[in-house]
């Protein structure tokens, strides 16, 4: 197989026509996700998702290729250039980070292969033109808070959060929408994932006495705010967390401290608990099974969920795009990429997408759940 | 801002400032003695932390595997120069369990103790054994060979020590933070104030380390050798003393004050593979005070930047760390203008 790739590389060389070639009919995608650095913590649960992905898609053969970006971007461009020059895959899945997502997404337009995004990554309109979010955008995932705070009477919120993109993301994208519906930002603090204590910002943030404050974070690093937060004698009942938070080491780490708060989420983590009439129900139960039969009880995520769409994805525009071109050729990368811009209302299981050409983020507005931590565990909030 | 609020901020940073005194101590005392500028005093922190932690869930340490992995490849090196000098078979015998014998007792001790979930005190013990341990290894692998180097190939050296222990800092722990439980589960109120037991534990034992570590220097020969070691290099070898013993010695102390600031931290915030270098470096800013030689200075320098830290945090929490550390800028001028240019280490 690495021959025909030799003697096809050759072929191409001598200037040769590029016949597809039927050994490189593999299906072949090319991963680039930080399994190590400081955003390892999604990068490795992610890797236990892909893991798990099936051995071929449409009848074709999948073959994977895992690369590491240690959560630099500059590696993470390397890896892409690699994984399209070289390794000549037709979709290019990553990475969990999202300055680095930003980075290979030029990468991508330049060689014209569709990525998909394992990060909510805001992009300028046409650098985004190859490039798909597996997560929800913040936009989003802030419509069930708002929403609940519509139904409290939530007039006033402070923002605690993350001094980084995360951070950023959230507080302009649920200012216009807590702004529509009446309810004020009196203040917005920030701290770092490494920082010792947040007692300045609480105090801070209880001097102007909102009736909620949304904590943004991500895993176990959200639950030192909150216990900040409650340490300071704010009520836990009006905390809400973000979809970073929404995994089992909030829980963990922030023990009794954050029960009873609220956390917004995509409905993977708690497929079963979902009405039967939500898209997502099947396919999240489906990906909890999976995920915790290889990891163990409770390990399900929603990093191991992303990487279980990109397979549910890939199944429904691969046939699309078959039609057009084989595996391997810059026919098929084109038609794999108008594939996920025409394929319509697909439900994964986090959330309902919708990609058109102009929205690559596409979830619509009934992918969001709000969740409350009930004795140590997930509830979801009707 | 009124008077409690200011109250509970001094508090904090105070608290905050008692933890980054110990580890200034610690890297005043690590350059004094070899020069070395210790990047990697924070890992001690987190490994300190984070082994406690898996000793909680009833897990064994991945840093007892690093312990024995390093004292193998120590025993090996002291092995090699043994043979080259010619040493007798006994005394190579003896050089090696010396190097191998605590290590493994540690070690294996743990790896007995950890499905156990011994009482938190016990865990504490065997964590600070643990870690303590890692710092003569750390200095006689990275550090003994280029003990006459410059300033500046140390300071190299440190950079890749610290990037060795991080990347294994997250094999053996994973990505995600723990936070410990509490040595002194209790509440104490004085008006707006509130008083936790961690927080007067973290006050008791900085200033017993502090008042300890000031009788070690001052009446322990071994104290005094140290001293020594730190005036003159040359001078004290002349008067008897091992150089390289004294760089191990004050290597373990650093691990040791490290890993108990690990402890005293891990209860009342989120520990990562990766956290002790923040911590570590808050630190090492509050030694630059003391101008990498005074104790008190340094220890001064730490609670300033634990206040000014817990300050920054209410006025402009989005620009605390550059609040933090660009205080190191008018220290350093402030220093060269009182003490002019030191061209000693320039050659």
């Amino acid at each position: 197989m690495k021959k025909i790739r030799i003697l096809a590389a050759a072929i191409a060389a001598v200037g040769a026509a590029l016949a597809p070639l039927p050994a490189l009919a593999d299906l072949t995608i090319g991963v680039s996700i930080s399994l190590t650095g400081p955003t390892s913590a999604l990068g490795i649960p992610t890797q236990k998702g892909i893991a798990l992905w099936p051995k071929e898609i449409a009848g074709e053969k999948l073959n994977v290729i895992l690369l590491d970006d240690a959560t630099d971007p500059t590696k993470g461009v390397q890896n892409t250039r690699k994984l399209i020059t070289e390794d000549k895959v037709d979709v290019i899945v990553g990475s969990v980070t999202t300055p680095v997502a930003i980075a290979m997404a030029d990468v991508c337009v330049e060689g014209k292969t569709p990525q998909l995004m394992l990060s909510p990554a805001n992009l300028p309109p046409g650098k985004d033109a190859w490039s798909f979010r597996m997560p929800q955008s913040t936009a989003v995932m802030a419509i069930p808070i708002v929403e609940h705070w519509k139904k409290l009477g939530v007039k006033t919120y402070g923002f605690l959060g993350y001094s980084d993109g995360y951070g950023e993301a959230w507080l302009t994208d649920i200012k216009p929408l807590a702004d529509k519906a009446g309810i004020k930002l009196v203040d917005t603090e920030r701290f770092a994932r490494s920082d010792t204590s947040v007692t300045g910002q609480a105090l801070k943030l209880m001097s102007a006495n909102p009736d909620a404050i949304l904590v943004v974070a991500s895993g176990s690093g959200a639950a030192m705010p909150h216990k900040g937060l409650v340490e300071r004698g704010y009520p836990k009942g009006k905390i809400y967390q973000t979809h970073g938070a929404a995994t089992m080491d909030l829980i963990r780490v922030g023990g009794a401290d954050v029960e009873g708060s609220f956390v917004s989420s995509g409905p993977a983590v708690v497929a079963e608990q979902l009405p039967a009439t939500n898209a997502s129900k099947a396919l999240g139960v489906q990906y909890k099974t999976a995920f915790e039969a290889a990891n163990g009880k409770g390990s399900a995520n929603q990093f191991g969920a992303h990487a279980f769409d990109v397979i549910v994805v890939l199944q429904k525009a691969v046939p699309i795009a078959l039609k057009k071109g084989k595996p391997g050729t810059p026919e098929f990368r084109a038609a794999l990429k108008d594939a996920f811009e025409t394929m319509g209302r697909t439900p994964v299981s986090q959330g309902v997408l919708s990609w058109t050409p102009a929205d690559h983020f596409g979830y619509t507005p009934e992918t969001g759940v709000l969740l409350k931590v009930a004795n140590g565990d997930w509830q979801v909030v009707n | 801002m009124d008077l409690s609020t200011a109250g509970i901020l001094l508090l904090d940073g105070v608290t905050n400032g008692a933890v980054y005194a110990l580890l200034a101590l610690a890297t005043v005392l690590v350059f004094a003695v070899t020069r070395v500028i210790f990047i990697p005093q924070g890992e001690f922190v987190a490994y300190g932390a984070l082994t406690l932690a898996l000793l909680q869930l009833g897990k064994v340490p991945g840093t007892i595997w690093l312990l024995l992995a390093l004292a193998a490849l120590a025993a090996l090196l002291d092995l090699a120069d043994a043979v080259r000098r010619g040493l007798p078979a006994s005394a190579i015998v003896r050089g090696l369990a010396r190097t191998l014998a605590a290590p493994i007792v540690v070690s294996a001790l743990t790896w007995w103790a950890a499905p156990l979930k011994l009482h938190l005190l016990a865990q504490s013990a065997l964590t600070l054994a643990v870690v303590t341990l890692l710092g003569p290894l750390v200095y006689r692998l990275a550090y003994q060979r280029l003990a006459d180097a410059t300033v500046l190939v140390l300071l190299i050296v440190s950079v890749g020590v610290h990037f060795a222990l991080t990347g294994l800092g997250l094999v053996f722990f994973g990505a995600e933070g723990f936070r410990n439980p509490s040595f002194w589960d209790v509440r104490f109120a004085a008006g707006p104030l509130s008083l936790s037991g961690q927080t007067i534990f973290i006050f008791i034992a900085s200033i017993a380390l502090i008042v300890a570590l000031w009788l070690f220097f001052g009446r322990t020969l071994r104290g005094k050798a140290l001293r020594a070691t730190a005036v003159n290099r040359l001078g004290a070898r002349l008067m008897g003393i091992s150089t390289s013993g004294a760089g191990r010695l004050s290597f373990g102390l650093a691990a040791f004050i490290g890993a108990l600031s690990g402890l005293l931290i891990g209860p009342t915030t989120t520990i990562f593979y990766d956290s002790g270098f923040l911590i570590g470096l808050k630190g090492f800013v509050a030694a630059i005070f003391g101008g990498l030689a005074s104790y008190p200075a340094a220890a001064l320098g730490a609670l300033l930047v634990g206040v000014l830290e817990s300050f920054s945090s209410f006025y402009a929490s989005a620009f605390k760390e550059v609040i933090v550390f660009t205080l190191i800028i008018p220290v350093l001028l402030w220093r060269s203008f009182q003490h002019g240019h030191d061209d000693e280490e320039e050659q």
